[in-house]
This record gives structure tokens, C-alpha cells and sequence, in this order.
């Protein structure tokens, strides 16, 4: 059960980093901000379906 | 004969008692928010998008965080550290907050590119960024309240920080008391207060409507009429609808 939920990352170890000029930040975040950013355009694209089908 | 006995409204809104605090409150709070407006059955066709669920998605999500921060508070730190429901608990704590802070920025730049502040919204907007801001401060202190290493490095390391700006004198990142303290009653209070202003201003002056539909109507004054509800009926469709 434990290697069923077992992180999809190797977390045991020194953090990732991505360095731009004097701007540092981990992977996780920049992962996190992509996310964001591909949610919002979705959010934006995808239509809004209503209750029961109607349009 | 009718008494006052029999009829209890009879009692609320006599003119000698108009000069009264919770009179003028009353009618202030109706004229404000008319029950038709604050809890309305219909919304415009426009508010179908999925921009606005991740307002409701923000909202639930601090439910949640609230929620699971006071049974956190109920059962102390070696609990979330060391009983397996304790961290679960505590992992919920987290997440939502991953949550919360997922769904308000997807909402906060949704509304930033429709312009939200629109028609007299400009409040709407401003307690909408502020939640944010004071969010943050609020999950700050909350990472130097885990009671472990973690939040020790991070303390250590945000001194320096925030020493730098004068605001170390009554604001000690090292003072886990003090921390504590503002994770769990100034910022969490401040929080709710600003979402809840925030809802209730939505719901005063509306949803901005989109920039087609304002030009279509040649409108320069976007804002929403003083009468209830905040836009016209002709427009409306049942909540969740796209029509």
C-alpha cells in the first residue's frame, strides 16, 4: 500500500533549482507556476457546461 | 383588539425608534444588500465560466484550511508530528492550502484580464488582491509554526529579510510565540474578514460584465444599477447555465 502512494518523485535528497540571472527557484515551484498557468488557459478555453445538458 | 403581543413585527420600524443604532444599521445593511441580491436565484449568462469556480474553489478550499487548523490546535504539535491521523490531518492542512493558493491566483488573474475593477467594483478588486497578500503572510507563518527543523531553517533564513526592513522590531521570525500567534488569530481573522467583505461586495455590485457586452450597449458605466438585481433580467439564465 505504501509503494501504492509512494511519491512519484525521489524527494530524498537536496532540492532542484533553475538560476536566471540573480532570479533563483526550485523546479517544484516552477512546476507549480506551469500548472497554474496551463489551468488558467483551460479555464479560459473549455466551455462552461450547465446543469442537465442545457447550453 | 390587536396587541403588539400578537403581531412582533408591529414592533420593528416605529418611527420613534428610527434614531436607534440597530435601526439605522438594519436599514443600511437592507439598502445595502436587499435579500433578492445578497442570495439570488439567477445570475448572467457571462458568469458561466470557469473562472469563477475557482473563486468557490478558493473559498472551499479555506474552509478546509480553517477546518483542519483547528483540530490541529486541539491536539498539539507531537500529534501532528507523530500519530498517523494526526499526519493526515496535518497534510490536509497543507494541501488546502496548496489548493487555496492554487485556485486564487488562476481567479486573481482570470479577473485581472476582464479588467474586474470595472463600474465601482474597485473594492471588490482591492479586498480580492489584499486577501492575497495578507494569505501569504498568513502561510508564512504558518510553515514557522510546524515545531520542527523545517520551520527553524526558514525562520533563520527570513530574519535577515525581514530585519532588513526595520519590521524585525515587532515582528521576530525567531519568536515562535509570536508566530503562532499570528498564524492562528490575527491573520486568520484578517483572512476571513477580507473574503468575506469580498463576497459580500460580489454580491453588492455584481459580476463585471464582459467588455463585448458593455460595448454593445454603448455603456461607459459598467456599473451595476442601484436597484436590485445587479443587472438585467433579460439576461439572466439559471445558475450554471451557458444559454
Amino acid at each position: 500500500m505504501r509503494r501504492m502512494f509512494a511519491s512519484l518523485v525521489n524527494l530524498n535528497g537536496p532540492g532542484h533549482f533553475v538560476h536566471w540571472g540573480f532570479i533563483q527557484m526550485s523546479v517544484a515551484n516552477l512546476v507549480v507556476i506551469g500548472l497554474m498557468a496551463v489551468v488558467f488557459v483551460a479555464a479560459i478555453l473549455i466551455p462552461f457546461r450547465g446543469h442537465g445538458g442545457r447550453r | 383588539m390587536t396587541t403588539i403581543a400578537d403581531k412582533p413585527d408591529a414592533v420593528i420600524d416605529l418611527p420613534e425608534d428610527a434614531h436607534q443604532l440597530t435601526a439605522k444599521v438594519r436599514h443600511a445593511a437592507l439598502d445595502a444588500l436587499p435579500p433578492g441580491r445578497l442570495m439570488p436565484d439567477r445570475q448572467p449568462a457571462y458568469v458561466a465560466s470557469w473562472i469563477y469556480v475557482f473563486g468557490v474553489v478558493t473559498v472551499a478550499a479555506l474552509s478546509v484550511v480553517i477546518a483542519t487548523g483547528m483540530v490541529l490546535a486541539v491536539f498539539g504539535p507531537a500529534w501532528w508530528h507523530e500519530s498517523p491521523t494526526g499526519l493526515f490531518v496535518n497534510s490536509l492542512h497543507l494541501w488546502s492550502v496548496e489548493v487555496f493558493f492554487f485556485a486564487m491566483v488562476v481567479h486573481l488573474w482570470g479577473k485581472f484580464f476582464m479588467a474586474a475593477w470595472r463600474g465601482r467594483r474597485r473594492a471588490t478588486w482591492v479586498t480580492g488582491v489584499v486577501s492575497f497578500v495578507v494569505s501569504v503572510g498568513a502561510a508564512f507563518t504558518g510553515y514557522l509554526s510546524q515545531q520542527n527543523f523545517d520551520s527553524q531553517w526558514i525562520s533563520t533564513q527570513a530574519k535577515d529579510g525581514i530585519n532588513s526592513t526595520g519590521a524585525g522590531a515587532i515582528f521576530n521570525v525567531t519568536n515562535f510565540g509570536q508566530m503562532l500567534m499570528w498564524h492562528i488569530v490575527l491573520l486568520p481573522l484578517a483572512v476571513g474578514v477580507l473574503v468575506g467583505g469580498h463576497i459580500l461586495l460580489v454580491r453588492r455590485r455584481g459580476v463585471v460584465p464582459p467588455f463585448a457586452e458593455t460595448a454593445k450597449k454603448g455603456r461607459t458605466d459598467t456599473a451595476p444599477a442601484d436597484t436590485a438585481p445587479p443587472f438585467e433580467p433579460v439576461e439572466a439564465a439559471p445558475a450554471g447555465d451557458r444559454s
